[in-house]
């Protein structure tokens, strides 16, 4: 039996009128996982995130299979593909309250209760108890980054996928969200794919994680 | 389904705009040509512009229309411009908004008459300063306003022109790195001004090409104004072609048609001096910013806020002007103030300003909502699918065409849909300016928005309709309510649509003031002026509060906050 | 999600606002048909009249109000005033109703109308009628005593248009400043060249200025029967005079004839400023009415060209295609009742004069005219003199093309 869960790529390359990217990608992120995508500025890291989770610009033409959990997703649109993603942003709605953006995660079908005690506890999760009725607008660069995070795991993705999260933040705050990250994708046993210019970022993780560089790939080398 | 009806969207609104520009267009083109079967004329000929050729002063009517609106546009482009090059950063710039936004929805005609009001022989200037100082216990016999060489009539543009085109620049510098790319240059040791000359203004130039378009469309063809600001003798083309539908000799239509016609070349023309003009001194400036000056001559910020203060206080006159006359009794040469006051112009007369006033409302209104709600398929579809934008720009060609070039034209296809003197039909014709300026307001700051929030809404598992009423929607809140502040000012002061598509039918205080203008009452001109311009504000100071109500109710505090 | 719902609700209340805003389409119907009374009395009620009349005065307003108000009351039609500033607006919007086919419901059921405009509709087959005969109410006027009611500006009537009012050029001055103003032509050029500036009269084509310059003409011609024929040859002829005494006026007049004043009302706000000494109007309470409603100083008063002044009539006509001929011709009717005219005459409401001839009034109708009171600066039917019959309109055009081509640009 094949081990189909996680994310898995197979051929996957991104073209624009006709010039491509970098090289037919093919990588399996396994539950827990956490695989690095590095690469010079340009090379089409975020492309490559944005080629999955499926906000990607009508004008590029994405070719080869993305599975999550064994299903296909390629073609199928952005907000039923279950793939979560942080920007280097957080992106926090500024017209929300804290626990509006929380919320905004959440599934519709959820009772008003239900709803109030999941963001609750997510805010529990974060340290950041009875922030519900905060302005974003009022929390620090670590704070809203660990919202931001929160916000894309209460949607229940398959897949976690972070572009350049890390590198806004300051030395402290960007160590401790890291910590977060990890700890709080490790025990969901969520694949993470992981975009950033720092290797750093990952090097504490053990086998838990495996560096891709996407320059060694456009050199001919397959990962 | 709704996916469906969005895709067709912007097709949808385009026919509903593009049909009565082209019946309009042709409704005008034919007679123009000699084809109207009504009055006889059954074959195609010249004969409408050797008449239009022939006719005394004509090419002096053109060139003024050409001279005044040319003037107007540049004046209040180099102003706004100026203004912005000193105090882009200065903490009142945007108090300054609110104070120019009920000028700039002052509707034309109660601005004119106000100026007039203050600037003619017999007006508020000469009376303040008579006898006393000039020893004067008559009006001076000299031309001010109306004045035979157009320059009320500048004057008049420049007011009105002056706060669209800054709150048009204001809303585009939103969107650009204005801070930063000042802080770059004074840190390369250019002084503020010039940072912002040289850096941003360029890049606001591009951006707000379409607004001062519509600026010069506007000025070179306004009818309104020009009645009231220019002398009978010496009108502009828009004045002439007005006066010439109004013939009773009924043949003069087809010259009407004829110079309906010249007026989009005249507005063509001016439009290609402009840009000739914009080519020109971006070579200039190019040069000027290759030679590396820091700073600029010593009395520049005096030449930059000196003329916009007076032309602002003229035009803040005029209202006033507006609202003294609307409360007086008596007010005889020279007195300085009213010799009676009187409420009897608001109670006795405010019956017959009842239904004109709930007109207007319920027109503006509806015309505003339905602008809005086209305004943001056509954008909501270009976002989407991403196509559509060039289309969709069609839709700016009122702006750009004469309103006399279809609209002669749009009353003959109403009449046949038995649609003229209809709500519905006058909201169209309204509908077609409203539009636009609803979608030239709204467009940048939609197109601006950070495409991302979408994105990350569109990952947390949001519907492409959810992400547009929860995230897009309230994020374009304050944009949103601007534009429709814009289309509704725009609605009130529209004159000749009302006319043209109401069958005479649908009074509006706009119709009303121009209808009074000819009976010359300056009281009742004051009251009808004073709600005229009450109306727009009230809709700005609406579009102000609602998105710092809606913040203080969802964050109980931060008003003020953005 | 609080906010989403907000906006949605608010989107919806504004789409049924639109909705509610948007009665689409009218009813057409009026087949067309030679005038019968009783029937018309019978069609007629439940029917909305649609007048468009000059809206530029509000004591005229108020009095179509109030005829509004009386034919709702005897006739249960419904009148609206619809406002114009100029009724040949409506000449064109009923042409493009021609233009478009619409034979019937029309969107004009009356209009206020005369001279030119009238030669014009009549012209293009845009009037209704002959109805103007059928009206119970024309038995009052005795038209042997006011043939004027015959012809309009020269051009018959022929029952198309029905007579409400008359009109009559007068001179106003303000005796504080003025004691004996010019009462000849020749006088007037030589007050305005002793006293420059101090004269001057509305542009051609308002009917004021062209009315003006018609007095002048009548002045001037040696042979004034000539103008009740059509502009012939004999044009250049009959009128240098008035081109030789233009030419004289002109660099005296206010402003040096640079700039005119738009309308009556924009001459008689000169006046009261004191920039000029002489104001025109076309009807004679014009004065007294401006007085009473604080436009005007209360030492103005009138008076009329010892040679007489241009008198006209004024009329309501019915367009071809109006949806409501019967009402329409209701409210005609009404308006010559003497009821209408007496109130119509009083100064207090507006002071335009009456076409009825009191021959042919009874007692009571002839006491509501007796009891009027008259302006303070309104002149006596003695002494306003002669009147003077409007040229064929033909003159007008031509004297207004040669006008504007001299002194318009």
């Amino acid at each position: 039996m094949i081990d189909e869960s996680g994310l898995i790529i197979r051929d996957l390359s991104v073209s624009v009128s006709g010039a491509r990217l970098f090289p037919p990608l093919s990588l399996h992120v396994r539950p827990g996982e956490v695989v690095a995508v590095t690469g010079r500025s340009g090379v089409g890291k975020s492309t490559l995130l944005s080629a999955i989770c499926g906000t990607l610009d009508p004008c590029f033409d994405v070719s080869g299979d993305i599975l999550v959990d064994g299903r296909v997703v390629r073609g199928v649109a952005a907000e039923s593909r279950h793939v979560g993603i942080l920007f280097q942003d957080d992106l926090l709605f500024p017209h929300m309250t804290v626990g509006d953006n929380l919320g905004f995660g959440l599934p519709p079908k959820l009772s008003r209760v239900e709803r109030r005690t999941r963001i609750g506890d997510a805010l529990a999760e974060a340290g950041l108890e009875g922030f519900e009725s905060r302005d974003p607008a009022t929390l620090s660069g670590g704070q809203r980054a660990r919202i931001g995070c929160l916000r894309a795991l209460l949607a229940r993705p398959s897949v976690l996928l972070l572009d350049e999260p890390f590198s806004a933040l300051d030395p402290e705050s960007r160590s401790r969200f890291r910590q977060f990250v990890f700890q709080t994708t490790e025990r969901r046993g969520l694949p993470v794919l992981l975009v950033t210019h720092d290797v750093g970022d990952v090097e504490n993780l053990g086998d838990r994680s495996r560096v891709l560089s996407l320059d060694v790939l456009e050199n001919g080398v397959s990962g | 389904m709704a996916l469906n009806f969005l895709r067709y969207g912007p097709w949808l609104v385009l026919t509903l705009f593009l049909v009565p520009l082209v019946a309009g267009g042709i409704g005008t083109l034919l007679p123009a040509f000699g084809y109207l079967p009504a009055l006889g004329g059954v074959n195609f000929s010249l004969d409408p512009w050797r008449a239009l050729a022939a006719y005394p002063g004509v090419w002096d009517a053109v060139f003024r229309s050409l001279a005044t609106g040319l003037a107007a546009a540049f004046l209040s482009f180099a102003l706004v411009m100026g203004g912005l090059t000193f105090f882009h950063d200065s903490r009142w710039m945007g108090r300054l908004r609110a104070v120019l936004a009920p000028i700039l929805a002052v509707p034309h005609a109660a601005l004119a008459v106000g100026l007039v009001f203050v600037l003619s022989p017999s007006g508020w200037l000469v009376r303040m300063a008579s006898p006393g100082f000039t020893g004067w216990d008559r009006p001076p016999d000299v031309a001010l306003a109306p004045d035979p060489h157009g320059v009320s009539l500048v004057l008049a543009l420049v007011i009105k022109e002056i706060p669209y085109l800054l709150l048009v620049s204001l809303a585009a510098l939103e969107r650009l790195p204005t801070a930063r790319s000042v802080d770059i240059g004074r840190s390369l040791g250019y002084s503020g001004p010039v940072s912002w000359l040289k850096l941003v203004m360029p890049q606001l130039a591009g951006r707000i090409r379409l607004p001062v378009y519509a600026v010069i469309a506007f000025s070179v063809s306004t009818v309104d104004m020009a009645i009231i600001l220019t002398a009978t003798p010496t009108p502009t083309l828009g004045v002439l072609i007005l006066r010439w539908m109004r013939e009773a000799d009924l043949s003069f239509q087809f010259v009407a048609a004829a110079g309906a016609v010249l007026q989009v070349g005249v507005v063509l023309a001016a439009v290609l001096i402009w840009r000739i003009g914009e080519v020109v001194s971006r070579f200039l400036l190019k040069a000027w910013l290759q030679r590396g000056g820091r700073n600029l001559f010593p009395g520049a910020i005096i030449l930059a806020a000196v003329p916009t203060g007076i032309v602002s206080l003229l035009g803040g006159l005029g209202l006033v002007g507006l609202l003294i006359w609307s409360f007086a009794g008596r007010w005889r040469f020279p007195d300085a103030v009213p010799g009676r006051w009187s409420l009897e112009n608001w109670v006795d007369r405010f019956d017959m300003i009842a239904d004109p006033l709930a007109a207007t409302l319920s027109l503006a209104t509806a015309s505003t909502v339905a602008a809005a709600i086209l305004a943001i398929v056509g954008l909501e579809a270009e976002t989407r699918f991403g196509r559509g934008q060039r289309t969709m720009a069609l839709i700016l060609l009122p702006l750009i065409l004469p309103e006399v070039a279809f609209l002669f034209g749009f009353q003959v296809f109403l009449v046949g849909l038995h649609a003229d003197g209809s709500w519905g039909g006058v909201i169209w014709a309204h509908l077609l300016f409203v539009l636009p300026y609803t979608y030239l307001t709204l467009a940048g700051p939609y197109r601006g928005l950070d495409p991302r929030y979408a994105r990350a809404a569109a990952c947390l598992g949001a519907s492409p309709a959810r992400v547009f009423w929860s995230v897009r929607l309230p994020l374009l809140l304050r944009p949103l309510l601007i534009a429709m502040a814009v289309g509704f000012a725009v609605s009130v002061g529209s004159y000749l649509p009302t006319v043209f598509a109401g069958a005479g039918r649908v009074t509006t205080l706009t119709t009303e003031a121009v209808t009074l203008s000819s009976g010359g009452d300056r009281r009742l001109i004051g009251v009808v002026g004073v709600l005229q311009a009450g109306l727009p504000f009230l809709a700005f100071a609406l579009a102000w509060a609602i998105p710092r109500l809606v913040r203080w109710r969802r964050f109980g505090v931060g008003l003020g906050h953005d | 999600m609080r906010h989403s719902r907000t906006v949605r609700h608010w989107i919806v209340l504004c789409l049924w606002l639109i909705g509610t805003a948007i009665p689409f389409g009218q009813v057409a119907s009026a087949e067309d048909q030679a005038l019968d009374w009783d029937r018309a009395l019978e069609k007629a009620r439940g029917q909305t009249v649609y007048w468009n009349a000059w809206g530029g005065d509000d004591s005229i307003n108020a009095y179509v109000d109030w005829v509004g108000q009386r034919v709702k009351e005897d006739y249960g039609v419904t009148l609206v005033h619809v406002k114009v500033g100029d009724i040949s607006e409506t000449v064109r919007r009923i042409l493009a109703e021609k233009a478009a086919g619409r034979d019937s419901g029309g969107s004009v059921d009356l209009m206020w109308i005369n001279g030119e405009n009238f030669k014009a509709m009549k012209d293009n087959g845009l009037l209704f009628g002959p109805f103007a005969d059928a009206l119970p109410n024309r038995e009052l006027i005795d038209t042997q005593e006011n043939p004027a009611i015959l012809r309009d500006f020269t051009v018959p009537t022929d029952g198309y248009e029905s007579p409400w009012g008359g009109a009559k050029l007068i001179f106003v001055y303000d005796t504080a400043r003025l004691a004996n103003p010019p009462r000849d032509a020749g006088a007037l050029l030589a007050y305005a060249t002793a006293n420059p500036g101090r004269v001057t009269y509305p542009a051609p084509p308002n009917f004021l200025g062209t009315t003006f310059l018609k007095q002048v003409l009548y002045e001037l011609v040696e042979d004034p029967s000539e103008l009740l024929s059509p502009a012939g040859q004999n044009f250049d002829a009959v009128t240098a005079p008035l081109w030789d005494y233009l030419s004289a006026l002109h660099p005296t007049l206010w402003r040096e004839g640079r700039d005119y004043p738009a309308t009556e009302d924009d001459l008689i706000g000169l006046l009261d400023d004191g920039s000029v000494d002489i104001a025109l109007a076309f009807n004679p309470a014009k004065a007294s009415n401006a007085i009473e409603q604080d436009r005007l100083v209360d030492t103005a008063r009138t008076y009329v060209p010892d040679a007489g002044s241009i008198g006209n009539t004024h009329y309501v006509a019915i367009p071809f295609n109006a949806s409501a001929k019967e009402g329409a011709a209701i409210v005609a009717n009404f308006l010559l009742s003497p009821e209408a005219q007496a109130r119509k005459q009083d100064p207090r409401i507006w002071g335009d004069p009456t076409v009825l001839s009191m021959s042919r009034l009874d007692d009571t109708a002839r006491a509501l005219f007796d009891d009027l009171p008259r302006g303070v600066a309104t002149l006596s039917p003695e002494e306003l003199g002669r009147t003077l019959p409007e040229p064929h309109p033909t003159w007008m055009t031509r004297i207004e093309e040669v006008w504007l081509r001299r002194y318009g640009a």
